[in-house]
């Protein structure tokens, strides 16, 4: 049995973590990214992102003053009985967390009819599943306004086929990836329906960089990858070879007359963190 | 567009040291600047529509598209970088025409507000989106000057030092951020 407390504590863990400090694979693309960069403002640009995570993590200050929505997405295992309101537990810890840690609220109480600021960044926006097992896994993103923002969905015809999609992906990036803040993580769903490969695409960006992907996928990203750095939009958009630091592609099952796509940007500063309960 | 610099500019700037910028150029803003971002903007536009004047004492001004953190590390805020300039295009034109001097944000913006810059002598600043710890470190201090129950997106006076920044639209209505990618395919190998 897992207390809906335990995930709530995952939660707040994984908010302090993921504002303060940098993804460890985007710690070392950054620096690979630093030796490769050939535009000197992009140099200056990308030694600034550098050194702005080392006073974040010494001084534990938020790496962005856009500390963003709080995204959760929890697996339950299937053993497990999961009993109480997971929502609310969650949405208190994150009221605490992000007072306790002087982050910033940026969530209002209706996108339409009322902009009035919650006051502490509640609700959280929660997935609940399932996956094998005992346990939960917890994932958590706090996601910035400006990269989600310049996030997009096509619903493509299966003959626009993979040339189909390297053009989407690669139209979204040459719109709006100046403000998205640049060096990207570009996260893309392939398949499943309109309202599920948006969560893919999302759930793309949770993805490690130095995780392998299977064969035909790895080659779509490298080919995505390729694509949007011979942009040279660059770090923060002021041109240089580094617009992205790569590209993780997740696929599903679909229609036979779809090809949903979806393009969920990552910032240069992408903060999320996987907590696994026992 | 060889990049130049960086040079020390005090805010606020008269409009005749803001044409001798070039866009790329790399600055570094020191003096007095107003956050506004959406909100913000909407309130403004409303009393500029109002009263015909800009409120506060505005006019000459530069505006900063941010909203920070609260106060953490003995500074005035935790974290405090800029925000997507284009989102408060719509108003911007409006707002350089009533004596707004300079803006400070982050990304590319549209040709309505190039158009601007050039026909009243404006300067749009582009810094680095994601360096929000690193630029907070230049901010000296950080007062409200009104609507606080705006919360991060009051009207804040905040004082600068060295704060590092780029030249992205000039006087003259050249855009640093529509002709780098172009630049950049011209620059040498590495090495």
């Amino acid at each position: 049995m897992i207390g809906p407390d335990a995930i709530a504590a995952a939660v707040a863990g994984a908010v302090r973590e993921a504002a303060t400090t940098l993804r460890p694979d985007v710690r070392v693309a950054l620096e690979r990214a630093i030796a490769a960069e050939r535009s000197p403002r992009g140099r200056q640009v990308l030694e600034q992102l550098a050194e702005n995570a080392r006073i974040a993590h010494d001084e534990r200050v938020p790496l962005c003053q856009d500390t963003g929505t709080v995204w959760v997405r929890v697996e339950i295992g299937e053993e497990e009985c999961v009993r109480g309101s997971v929502r609310a537990a969650v949405d208190a810890a994150v009221a605490e967390t992000y007072r306790a840690s002087a982050l910033r609220m940026s969530v209002v109480r209706d996108a339409f009819s009322d902009r009035a600021n919650t006051g502490d960044n509640t609700p959280a926006f929660i997935e609940l599943a399932q996956r094998p097992g005992t346990g939960a896994t917890v994932h958590v993103m706090l996601k910035g306004g400006g990269s989600d923002n310049s996030s997009a969905l096509a619903m493509l015809e299966p003959a626009a086929g993979r040339e189909g999609i390297v053009r989407f992906v690669l139209s979204v990036v040459e719109g709006k990836a100046t403000g998205a803040c640049p060096p990207l993580l570009v996260g893309v769903g392939i398949g499943g329906t309109f309202d599920t490969v948006a969560a893919l695409a999302k759930k793309a960006l949770l993805r490690s960089l130095d995780e392998p992907s299977p064969g035909p996928v790895d080659e779509l990203e490298r080919e995505i990858l390729d694509v949007v750095n011979a942009t040279g939009i660059g770090p923060a958009g002021l041109g240089g070879s580094t617009t992205a630091f790569g590209v993780r592609v997740l696929t599903a099952p679909c229609h036979i007359a779809a090809l949903p796509v979806a393009v969920n940007l990552g910032c240069s500063a992408v903060r999320s963190a996987t907590v696994e309960i026992a | 567009m060889p990049e130049t610099g960086p040079f020390r500019l005090d805010l606020p700037a008269d409009r005749e040291t803001l044409a001798a910028l070039t866009a790329g150029d790399a600055v570094l803003l020191s003096g007095v600047v107003f956050t506004a971002r959406d909100a913000t903007h909407a309130r403004i536009v409303a009393e500029l529509e109002r009263t015909g004047d800009l409120p506060f004492g505005l006019a000459g001004q530069t505006l900063f598209y941010a909203g920070p953190t609260p106060p953490a590390a003995g500074r005035p805020a935790g974290a405090v970088g800029p925000t997507t300039a284009s989102r408060m295009d719509a108003h911007t034109p409006a707002l350089l025409r009533a004596g707004i001097v300079a803006t400070i944000g982050k990304g590319a913006r549209s040709p309505a507000v190039r158009e601007a810059c050039a026909e009243t002598g404006s300067v749009y600043f582009g810094a680095v989106g994601g360096a929000a710890a690193l630029l907070a470190t230049h901010v000296r201090s950080a007062e409200a000057v009104a609507w606080p129950e705006l919360g991060t997106e009051a009207l804040l006076r905040m004082e600068l030092v060295d704060f590092p920044a780029f030249v992205a639209i000039d006087t003259r209505g050249a855009d640093l951020y529509a002709e780098a990618p172009a630049e950049w395919r011209t620059l040498p190998p590495r090495g």
